[in-house]
């Protein structure tokens, strides 16, 4: 640990952390980063870049690295394009560097950079179009796997993610002085705060810097800040946390790193946590990102941003150089060459580029170090910073040897979540830099992100930011006395690019984005700042442009001679640091991407064997197969034969229930149902279809009158929450006077259907033997209450969807399971079975019953064979608009029956209709087929389709095709009511 | 004039530090009058100036932008091509944007790496399945490309989906291969460069803020840059189409929806193709640069912010980890929203309208970029000939009133449903 | 978004189902011109960039229609009350 200075810092020397990078072992100690430890093992060269595989250090100490890439931990935890300089040091901790091949100190595609001149901004628009076959064989493929950075994991991630709420008063965002500070008064006031901070260490620059607050030094007053914040019941400290965004209505969202800093996260413990807080009020205190210099080969490995250096001397005792020149626009880095001195370090030369009278005044307090006023030109090195080449004001040019160049441009404000609502910040001309302006409803800005950029003013806004957030909650305190600080200066004159440049002079580091590449795009008009940004891809990196976009927008206006304000900027969009996307998805994946809901009769079906299938958010039994029976088309045929001469059950639960009640409801149901519910007697059940109101099929269901002002509905299964809403909007805002009442029972009641010639015999077994099952007392379409065996209450239905003497029985839900056993025990001697969706299916197609295939939102009442149920008699949804002339065309497609011409022929769903000489092609396209089944009571494939003018076309021939899959078959168009066309059965 | 763009022109310039480069448009100042004007500097209204002056040899023609071009939805979206459509009203046009596509680079002479990667729309039980079928032979009937995958092939394609362990397990999907992605800007600034080398004025910071009408219709507009006379004004301003109407006294079946997009950090290549799962609404591709492109639904509520909230971004996400659970620590990158022209049936309108002079290209839905071209091109025949273009004859904006929707979902006269 | 419910207080806009313009009324079905006016009803709106009064549905709350009046540009809700109150309102007048 060449590197590591022997005294200070916020490490724990006592804990050592031993990592890897690229496979070698080193060490480092519990409070370093990644970025620190590989600086102390003298590690310098720790990526490639983007376009031109540059080599790469470590440019900064925080979330706006763009250099210092890597791929963290490996197998399914591998995370690439990892920043060094935001991983907190474990024991353990594995990193690789990526971009590179074979090796980051030998990479091949550092050849790109010979031939720069021609990869210049939007080179690719210009070229590679010939041959045009060529681009997805040949030029794709390359460009793709020299471009992007690191290699995503191939597999499911192991770890876990939470989501979080929580709410408060104030947030203040940013641990640093000013954020401190602004928490203090906050709390102090008794509002509830919430301070988050995307460090592992809370206190920002209070760590970094060797200043005074009140005599001591700036990291002990923070220490006391957080102690007495923690010490307070309603503060909530969130270290590692990044808010990311700013929503609407005071909605900031966050990720907090719960175990990032482990190497696997503790057993039923999260790897990372997405918080919503929920804030009144907001103090943003985010600080103000160093900006680099524009000269050449600025990007070498070993030139670092002189606030960066700070970082590493003082918080992590790690002496980044040991010869380091200066170069500074601003007062700011003086203060880094003394910090350089007093750790030890030799600093070559300050280089200052502003008026030799500013220069030498403040040479005068670093009487040791050579302080030039003029400009680094170029920095000089293979895979790291060996010199520099200076020019001073006064002509004269030095090679100054060197391995840390330290570069200051100034200080932007960390304003980005201040834009996040649609704001564009405002350029400050008098101190060069954007300032937040209108800002999101209760947000205040502290400190360095206001453009506050001194200790003292971060710690007075900071205070006075807390005190009025707290005091717009209805909290009030005092302002503190204000604490003594060392005085420092902000003083700076901008220099946005060297005047003469040895080298490449990168804007955007990650992007590979020179100035060159500016003002090519300028020249070639892509003037707007927005422009620029996407011909050039400045800012679209991984670091979002953190330490680029200003000196971007700074060149632009120069290079168009206009100010800086009137260039704008682009927009600060959420995220503003990557946010891993198994952490904003939390628990819903794999299994639980979205609730199972299971019918009352599950376990019952489980028990059985059953084979399940999705149906919206539902698992519903598929079929029930038996010993010996191996797919799905043996168990189907033999209970749809059952239905069809025993008996059959079959959980119908999933059917959406609404029990309307009221004086007024028979008016409401009018209104929504298409057809005439008036004539509907009590213990009587009637079909019933709905329109949306632009005139098409919406829904189709029954209404069962269970007393004078009772009716309960039922709905499909897809359509069971629009249909609810929908009554809901109609009665709260079309006829809010009637009375009537409805809810939900979706869920408070197991429906199961008993369907076959024997279902009365099984259900006579099942219920209170006074209950009268015959024709004349409880015919087909009747309704009622009735009594089970053991006396407990029921439902009974005598409806059919299998065309069979049929009824569907109610209980309260948490009585279903064991309905459905008593039914399953009763019948065993009538040779009753379980059946299921597939063997429905092929019953309702039989009888010609349409579902969501066919009510697919595209299709009308006429369509589908309900015309004339259409009332004229009243006014419903959809009344108006349904009779409009296209949608009761008998040239539309419309419902019909079709069974194949070869009986040994199949059919499939989604085929379409051609006539049978006619051409395989569009003109001759007549319809598709709905729905199809291996009838076992046919004995041949049917199914249903929607055909133009097909009522008309009974007893025709017909194509159906499927070039998809290179099938077609001759049909025969039919009624689509393939069994008992009469219904006797149903009625039997 | 522009140069022409060649790997021999770029090796010349490159020799000489590009200084040779001619700006890709002028930035003239609008003249008093043109015949023709279009309202819109996005993909459309360039594309539609472009083919004015190429198909049409229009050499009077203005396109009025009130930013800068290509600052909206062709700016904005997930890049995705196809004509994977099921209506008879939409496929043959969507095929003519398709072949257009296929042949657009060498006619603007502009790279917009046209990539013809497919689109897989998977799907995940039987009645997704027979949807696609039906689609699917709805395509092969007009000519279309696709082909149906089962599962095996899909994890062939895509091994790193969840096949054991879904919630909704993947059965299989559609693939167009001809399908694919576009660079978004790209179309623009192509676009751009291609009608200004015809002449076609672009004009940019100019925002339309009245129109001017007689007894003979329109007769010009009002502009932040003053008044600029034209007989023929198309409006190509999906996002804003009903306040520019509403200048026209128009009230349109259109509302204005948040769309937002997503990208991640740059990777190594991982998906192949486009994707978009049928468990959710969720689609994926990935950029040239490497970084995973991918949206959902609407947020849902009608919104000119351009921006939208977390709800969504975390649907999305948890689609995108539940399609792909290797994504779980991919992080994502940016969000960006755009105003989607959302009309009533989910389809786009191309049309007359009641005010002679005053033609109309809206509604586009999700579906404007893939549209680009054959939007222009269709665009500018109405403007040229006052006769709807035959692929988009379907696009009436009286089929609203008629009955004759071209509603690919079903969704009915609900515009955040579609 | 944060909608507020008069009912059950300021809640996530996750627990609330959009619909849309609240300020469309359906027309008489009897009307000699009701085909145009349903047209007008169901399928053309103002969509305003601005001031929107719409339809919210509480689904995860209590059931009730809001009319929720929300800016379009920025989401700054203004307010929101029971569509019932609103348009009842409407038949009064």
């Amino acid at each position: 640990m060449s590197s590591r200075i022997a005294q200070g810092g916020a490490i724990n020397r006592q804990q050592v952390c031993r990592f890897t990078f690229d496979g070698a072992g080193y060490s480092g100690y519990a409070g370093d980063s990644l970025a620190s430890a590989l600086l102390a093992n003298d590690i310098r060269l720790v990526g490639r870049s983007f376009k031109y595989h540059r080599p790469r250090g470590i440019l900064s100490a925080g979330s706006e690295e763009p250099n210092a890439l890597v791929e963290l931990r490996s197998g399914a935890r591998r995370e690439p394009n990892t920043r060094a300089t935001d991983i907190e040091l474990y024991d353990g901790l594995e990193a690789t560097s990526q971009n590179r091949w074979p090796s980051l100190k030998f990479d091949v595609q550092a050849i790109n950079g010979l031939f720069s001149p021609l990869f210049v901004a939007g080179f690719y628009y210009k070229t590679f179009m010939w041959p045009a076959s060529f681009w997805e064989k040949v030029y794709e493929p390359l460009i793709r796997r020299a471009a992007g950075l690191g290699r995503a994991a191939l597999e499911a991630d192991p770890d876990h993610y939470e989501k979080s709420w929580a709410h408060c008063d104030v947030l203040v965002i940013g641990a640093g002085p000013a954020g401190l500070a602004a928490a203090l008064t906050a709390a102090r006031t008794g509002a509830r705060v919430i301070l988050a901070d995307e460090n592992f260490v809370l206190g920002g620059r209070c760590l970094a810097e060797r200043r005074t607050i009140d005599g001591q030094p700036a990291a002990d007053w923070a220490a006391q800040a957080i102690a007495e914040l923690r010490s307070m019941p309603d503060v909530r400290l969130f270290p590692r946390t990044t808010v990311f965004g700013v929503f609407d209505d005071g909605v900031y969202g966050a990720v907090e790193r719960v175990n990032d800093h482990l190497p696997v996260p503790p057993e039923f413990q999260p790897r990372q946590r997405v918080w919503r807080f929920i804030a009144k009020q907001a103090v943003l205190a985010s600080g103000a990102i160093e900006r680099p210099l524009v000269f050449g080969n600025n990007d070498l490995p070993g030139v670092m941003l002189a606030g960066a250096v700070r970082t590493y001397l003082n918080r992590y005792a790690v002496l980044p150089g040991r010869r380091a020149v200066v170069f500074t626009d601003n007062d700011d880095g003086w203060t880094t060459a003394a910090d350089l001195v007093a750790a030890g370090g030799q600093v070559a030369a300050i280089v200052d580029s502003r008026e030799p009278v500013i220069v030498s005044e403040l040479a005068r307090r670093f009487p040791d170090i050579q302080a030039i006023a003029g400009e680094v030109n170029g920095a000089r090195g293979g895979r790291h910073v060996e010199s520099v080449e200076v020019t001073s004001r006064t002509g004269t040019s030095h090679r100054i040897d060197c391995n840390l160049v330290a570069m200051s441009g100034g200080w932007s404000p960390t304003l980005h979540l201040t834009s996040h609502k649609g704001n564009r910040p405002r350029w400050d001309e008098e101190r060069s830099i954007f300032v937040p302006d209108m800002l999101p409803t209760g947000m205040r800005v502290a400190g360095a992100a206001n453009g506050d950029m001194t200790l003292g003013e971060a710690l007075v806004t900071g205070f006075r930011q807390g005190l009025t957030a707290a005091a717009s909650c209805g909290f009030s305190g005092s302002m503190p006395a204000l604490p003594r600080v060392t005085e420092e200066s902000a003083r700076r004159v901008p220099l946005w690019r060297v005047r003469q440049a040895l080298g490449k002079c990168f804007v955007d580091f990650q992007n590979d984005v020179t100035t060159d590449d500016v003002e090519l795009a300028e020249h070639e008009g892509y003037r707007s700042i927005e422009h620029l940004k996407r011909y050039t891809t400045l800012g679209m990196a991984t670091d979002q442009g953190k330490t680029s976009g200003v000196t971007g927008i700074a060149l632009l206006a120069q290079r168009r001679s206009i100010p800086v304000a009137a260039t704008g900027t682009t927009t600060f969009r959420p995220p503003y640091t990557p946010v891993a996307m198994g952490a904003l998805a939390g628990h819903h994946r794999g299994m639980d991407f979205r609730p199972t809901r299971y019918a009352p009769s599950h376990r019952w079906a489980s028990e059985l064997g059953a084979s399940f299938t999705e149906s919206g958010p539902w698992l519903r039994a598929q079929w029930f197969p038996r010993a010996g029976e191996t797919d799905w088309f043996e168990p189907t045929c033999r209970e749809v034969k059952a239905v069809r001469s025993t008996v059959g059950l079959c959980d119908v639960s999933t059917l959406g229930k609404i029990d309307v009640q009221g004086p007024d409801a028979l008016k409401f149901i009018e209104r929504l149902y298409a057809n005439n519910f008036a004539t509907l007697a009590v213990g009587r059940t009637r079909y019933g279809i709905m329109l949306r109101e632009d005139g098409f099929m919406f829904d189709d269901g029954t209404a069962a009158r269970l007393a004078e002002n009772r009716y309960l509905i039922t709905t499909t299964t897809a359509h069971a929450v629009q249909v609810y809403q929908h009554m809901h909007l109609c009665h709260q805002t079309l006829w809010p006077e009637l009375d009537v009442q409805f809810v939900s029972v979706t869920d408070q009641w197991a429906q199961f259907a008993v369907a076959g010639p024997r279902s009365r015999a099984l259900l006579q077994r099942v219920l209170d033997p006074r209950c009268d099952l015959s024709n004349e007392a409880f015919p087909f379409m009747a309704c009622g209450e009735v009594a089970l065996r053991n006396g407990e209450p029921a439902r009974l239905f005598r409806i059919s969807f299998s065309g069979e003497l049929a009824y569907e029985i109610a209980v309260p839900g948490h009585r279903g399971d064991a309905l459905i056993r008593t039914l399953h025990d009763a019948g065993q001697d009538l040779g009753v079975v379980p059946y299921g969706l597939e063997a429905l299916n092929v019953l309702r197609v039989e009888k010609g019953h349409v579902v969501g295939s066919e009510l697919n939102g595209q299709t009308t009442a006429h369509d589908l064979g309900f015309g004339r149920m259409l009332s004229t008699q009243k006014d419903f949804i959809g009344s108006v608009l349904g009779r409009r002339a296209n949608l009761i065309d008998p040239a539309r497609p419309r419902l019909v029956g079709i069974k194949t011409v070869d009986r040994n022929a199949k059919l499939a769903g989604g085929m379409h209709f051609i006539p049978q000489h006619a051409q395989r092609s569009i003109e001759h396209d007549q319809g598709h087929v709905t729905s199809v089944c291996y009838s076992p009571i046919l004995e041949q494939w049917i199914g249903l389709g929607l055909l133009t003018n097909g009522p008309d076309r009974h007893g025709e021939k017909v194509m159906v095709v499927d070039p998809l899959r290179g099938a077609e078959t001759l049909v025969e168009i039919c009624s689509p009511v393939f069994i008992d066309p009469e219904g006797a059965r149903l009625r039997g | 004039m522009a140069n022409r763009y060649s790997i021999f022109s770029l090796l010349k310039e490159s020799l000489r530090g590009h200084r040779g480069w001619a700006p890709a448009w002028r930035d003239p100042e609008p003249k008093p009058a043109y015949d023709f004007i279009v309202v819109g500097g996005g993909g459309h209204g360039l594309a539609t100036a472009y083919y004015l002056a190429k198909n049409h040899n229009a050499r009077n023609v203005a396109v009025l932008e009130k930013g800068y071009i290509g600052g909206g939805n062709v700016g904005r979206n997930t890049t995705i091509v196809r004509s994977n459509y099921l209506m008879p009203g939409n496929i043959p046009f969507y095929e003519l944007s398709m072949k257009l596509w296929e042949g657009l680079e060498q006619d603007l002479n502009y790279n917009a790496m046209i990539s013809q990667r497919g689109v897989l729309n998977l799907f995940h039980n039987d009645s997704q399945r027979d949807a696609c079928v039906r689609r699917g032979n709805a395509m092969h009937l007009h000519g279309v490309d696709g082909e149906l995958l089962n599962r095996e092939q899909v994890r062939k394609l895509l091994p790193m989906a969840d096949f054991d362990n879904a919630r909704f397990p993947i059965m299989g999907g559609l693939m167009q291969r001809r399908g694919g992605t576009v660079r978004h800007d790209a179309v623009a600034w192509g676009f751009a460069r291609a009608a200004d080398s015809l002449g076609v004025d672009i004009i940019q910071n100019c925002e339309v803020t009245g129109i001017r009408q007689d007894d003979n219709g329109v007769t010009g507009v009002e502009t932040t840059r003053g008044f600029i006379g034209s007989r023929r004004i198309g409006m190509a301003c999906a996002g804003n189409t009903s306040r520019v109407a509403s200048l026209a006294g128009l009230r349109l079946p259109i509302e204005s929806h948040l769309l937002q997009a997503f990208v991640s950090e740059g990777l190594k290549p991982l998906v192949p193709c486009v994707v978009t799962f049928g468990a959710g609404h969720f689609y994926i591709s990935q950029s040239d640069k490497g970084g995973l492109v991918f949206g959902g639904n609407l947020d849902g509520y009608n919104s000119y912010a351009q921006r939208g909230n977390l709800p969504l971004v975390e649907e999305v996400c948890e689609e995108g980890v539940a399609l792909f659970p290797c994504l779980s620590r991919v992080r994502m990158l940016r969000s960006w929203g755009g105003i989607m022209d959302m009309s009533m049936d989910g389809s786009p309108i191309i049309d007359r309208t009641a005010v002679d002079g005053l033609y109309l290209n809206a509604g586009w839905c999700y579906g404007g970029f893939k549209a680009t071209p054959a939007s222009g091109w269709c665009f500018a025949h109405l403007l040229a000939t006052d006769q709807p273009h035959e692929v988009a004859r379907a696009y009436r904006l009286d089929r609203f009133a008629t009955g004759r929707l071209i509603d690919e979902n079903g969704s009915g006269a609900h515009p955040n449903r579609h | 978004m944060r909608i507020p419910c008069p009912h059950c207080g300021p809640r996530t806009h996750e627990e609330f189902t959009y619909y849309g313009d609240a300020t469309v009324r359906r027309p008489s079905a009897t009307g000699p011109d009701a085909e145009a006016a349903f047209y007008d009803y169901v399928y053309t709106r103002d969509n305003p960039c601005g001031l929107h009064r719409e339809l919210w549905f509480h689904q995860g709350g209590c059931h009730e229609w809001l009319v929720v009046e929300r800016d379009t540009r920025n989401h700054d809700i203004k307010g929101a009350v029971p569509a019932r109150s609103v348009f009842s309102a409407d038949d009064a007048t």
